[in-house]
């Protein structure tokens, strides 16, 4: 990334849209003044190609796509599309640096991975800016969350490196081959780590594409590979969209498909690798059920709550997009929740104050549109603190939804935005069975001060990860991953090795 | 000076058990939560003008306070000078909330303070362990408020908390509150510290407040761990949970080990987003504080001059 960035500022004023009474806003006697980061930290070319076998080139159809900035709908860059041909290219590289790149003992791949971990620590400002502008979170998201959880992905697989002979999956497992790897646009380098980090670290290349609307770090990632010196074709990066990536995990020199991303493209991917000798690994959709019994602790229920869905404005797959109160402090809970949600503060993501950034694209942001006037045309009630939206850009004003119903499409369909439906329950046996009764099955959260209530609703709870009086809390160190409709495979820990070894 | 118990918790103290069953029928708190919550809000980012506001602020809700065996007349007439003129080189540094001193130094901070609006505070009742028959912890408030203190900084009997005596611990504020005749405002002080668990502080913040306290604060600056983030979180919910139920509004005062301006505008953040904007004058938010006057004051002047000229441009006390 070294040419100038040419581009106007994403100034701080289109992109502010505190209501007047909102905590820190001027209106209040404590206004925050902006406290914008600066956007200069990083440099974004004007147009990027394609990197294969550790080269930047023009995609061989010379097509290209444009990135915008989901808070202002400004231009960011111009990046090649890469087609069929660069497909084979990029894979033949990586089959070909396969063969030293595994030969290599684990200490000396390890040795590239903590470089790596250590460079994105490095250059954590430049990545937590430039991951802001291409996705529209906030800074204080990629700041704390995103770029150091990317970071320590790389470490923890740096230290599995030389150890896999003792990972409890045989005396010698071997890696796969070449790994085609689709990721989603909600977490760009995160999704890029979770994927990069623990191919790497078990011998196996890599062929990496990333999202259409969010293509910039991972190009940034191939800059940080080149300064960490990993040899080439070792990992390969092709930007472009839906066919790109159709390409890829096609591609019959491919030993290894990992894809997280949507329930229906997942659902393609199956049936396009089935009866060959691709390994899969799919993490895919969820409609997460946060569960608040009467003797929770409410006012970290609460924060649990918002944490769970408004993260990342809630375009999050194992988000708790569902929250299931116990009747009996159902009011109290909700009153409570609309008091948090008038303190959000919506707006320009490069503002370090900001909680609630942009949703990622205007295709996204229809779609949460569109769902939402199902769940009021259904009956559900829809309320939102008064929020003034900013006049460009893809937003979405935080919402809630309370009076749902099992039958209602807000809680079946999984939104991906910043959109909560609130159902209630009496029993425990209730919750659990409103909890289970999706397709979906990633992610689900308990909220009790009784232990037991913990351990007896958790065991029933069919979702990869259960969390307990929290939500959405991360660590390379833990496996995640789906039951049903969310996707099979772990990442992550020592069960996400073994999705990356021939055991 | 309301004395009775707000109508929708009415009954509540009218015995061990009914008290009891109240205060652990309040939610649990989860530790690491809590924590969490007081850590996100302590990266809030406030600059320029929003910082120079906070620094006023701060300085307006500073108990300026010296509680010291050492302590003698001249000693508080000098902390009484600070808290009329903090910064000698700028009037329009704005005087400090209160000077806070023991019962036997309130008259000469009077004195020393005469007519403006600066109050005394003095702590009372065998402060700070408390450990003193009732009559002598009422006689030394009585001398306080005789000596012209507008506010009465007390310790609960810690002890007969943790054994569980809750009604005990009610009776004595009560019986507190009743000396503190005329205008004068109870602050109600549960060392936290010593009460060691999130729950335990709860339920003492609602004890407080349904006894009768103007202010709960945090603690004595006497023991190991004073004032934190997350203590003072928790206290702002129960201000603010307190007022939903009863439209009573109580303050919150933190205590002992906020040093700096930057902890200083950390706890503005959270009184701004938990119990509110209405809680952000030192009519409701007090920060009990020596040493971090001084570093609100360099940092006054960097943000009016643009230069730091550090601790020997602003006076020791």
């Amino acid at each position: 990334m070294a040419s100038p960035n040419t581009a106007p500022g994403t100034g701080t004023g289109s992109a502010s849209g505190h209501p007047d009474n909102a905590p820190g806003h001027a209106g209040s006697p404590f206004a925050y003044a902006p406290a914008p980061e600066s956007r200069s930290v990083v440099d974004i070319a004007p147009s990027y190609g394609l990197f294969v076998d550790g080269e930047f080139t023009e995609a061989a159809g010379g097509k290209v796509f444009k990135t915008v900035a989901p808070a202002t709908e400004e231009v960011l860059s111009e990046v090649a599309q890469a087609g069929e041909e660069d497909v084979d290219r990029a894979v033949r590289a990586a089959r070909k640096a396969f063969e030293k790149w595994s030969a290599l003992p684990g200490s000396a791949r390890a040795k590239y991975l903590f470089r790596i971990a250590r460079i994105i620590q490095e250059r954590s400002r430049e990545l937590a800016v430039l991951e802001t502008l291409d996705n529209g979170k906030p800074i204080k998201e990629t700041r704390d969350f995103d770029v150091p959880q990317a970071a320590a992905h790389f470490f923890y697989h740096a230290g599995w490196a030389d150890k896999l002979a003792h990972a409890g999956l045989g005396p010698d497992p071997r890696p796969l081959g070449v790994a085609a790897q689709v990721i989603p646009w909600n977490f760009p380098l995160l999704m890029l780590a979770w994927k990069i980090a623990p191919a790497l670290a078990t011998g196996n290349t890599v062929v990496l594409k990333p999202a259409e609307t969010t293509p910039l770090s991972a190009l940034f990632f191939a800059d940080v590979c080149r300064q960490a010196g990993l040899p080439k074709g070792v990992v390969n990066i092709l930007t472009g969209d839906g066919s790109t990536g159709a390409a890829l995990v096609s591609h019959p020199d491919v030993d290894k498909v990992a894809f997280t991303g949507s329930t229906e493209v997942g659902k393609a991917i199956a049936r396009q690798v089935a009866g060959t000798r691709k390994k899969v690994t799919l993490e895919l959709g969820g409609k997460g059920a946060n569960i608040v019994f009467d003797d929770a602790p409410i006012d970290q229920a609460v924060e649990g709550i918002v944490t769970g869905i408004f993260f990342n404005q809630g375009q999050v797959c194992c988000a708790g997009s569902r929250l299931l109160v116990q009747e009996s402090v159902a009011d109290e809970l909700i009153d409570a929740l609309k008091r948090r949600l008038t303190t959000l503060r919506l707006g320009d993501p490069l503002d370090k104050n900001t909680d609630i950034g942009a949703i990622n694209s205007a295709q996204q942001l229809a779609k949460i549109r569109e769902l939402t006037g199902i769940g009021e045309a259904e009956g559900a009630e829809r309320w939102s603190p008064e929020c003034e939206l900013p006049s460009s850009g893809y937003w979405f004003a935080p919402t809630l939804f309370t009076g749902v119903a099992q039958a209602h499409t807000v809680a079946q369909e999984e939104i991906f935005g910043p959109v909560l439906s609130v159902l209630t329950f009496r029993t425990p046996d209730e919750a659990v069975a409103k909890a289970n009764n999706t397709p979906y099955g990633l992610s689900a959260g308990v909220w009790t001060e009784k232990g037991s209530r913990i351990l007896a609703v958790a065991d029933r709870l069919r979702a990869g990860v259960v969390w307990a009086n929290t939500f959405n809390k991360f660590d390379p160190t833990s496996p995640f991953g789906g039951y049903k409709e969310s996707g099979y495979g772990r990442e992550g820990g020592r069960h996400g090795l073994e999705a990356y070894l021939d055991v | 000076m309301s004395t009775s118990t707000p109508s929708p918790l009415a009954g509540v103290a009218s015995s061990d058990s009914t008290l009891r069953r109240f205060l652990h029928g309040l939610p649990g708190v989860d530790p690491v939560g809590l924590e969490a919550r007081a850590a996100a809000l302590g990266t809030r980012s406030i600059k320029t003008t929003a910082k120079a506001h906070a620094i006023d602020l701060a300085i307006s809700m500073i108990d300026l306070t010296t509680l010291e065996g050492a302590d003698t007349p001249g000693k508080v007439r000098s902390l009484a000078a600070k808290a009329l003129r903090p910064d000698p080189s700028d009037r329009s540094a704005p005087m400090t909330a209160a000077v806070c001193v023991y019962p036997d130094m309130a008259a000469t901070a009077r004195a020393a303070l005469g007519d403006a609006d600066v109050k005394v505070a003095s702590v009372a009742t065998a402060f700070p362990a408390g450990r003193a028959a009732l009559d002598v912890k009422l006689a030394d408030v009585r001398s306080a408020v005789a000596a012209g203190a507008d506010e009465i900084d007390m310790v609960i009997d810690r002890g007969a908390f943790l054994a569980g005596h809750y009604l005990d611990v009610y009776e004595e504020i009560r019986a507190v509150r009743a000396e503190c005749t005329g205008h004068v405002r109870l602050k109600v002080i549960f060392e936290t510290g010593e009460l060691s668990t999130y729950d335990n502080i709860r339920r003492a913040s609602w004890l407080g407040m349904l006894a009768g306290a103007d202010f709960i604060k945090t603690s004595t600056g006497k023991v190991g761990t004073n004032a934190t983030p997350a203590n003072t979180l928790l206290m702002l919910e129960a201000v603010r949970d307190f007022r939903a139920q009863t439209g009573t509004q109580v303050g919150v005062k933190p205590a002992g080990g906020i040093r700096t301006t930057k902890d200083a505008v950390k706890y503005l953040v959270l009184v701004n987003e938990t119990a509110g904007p209405d809680w952000l004058t030192s009519h409701w938010f007090r920060f009990g504080a020596s040493s971090l006057l001084n570093d609100l004051l360099m940092q006054r002047q960097k943000l009016r001059t643009g230069r730091y000229s550090g601790p020997d441009y602003v006076t020791v006390d």
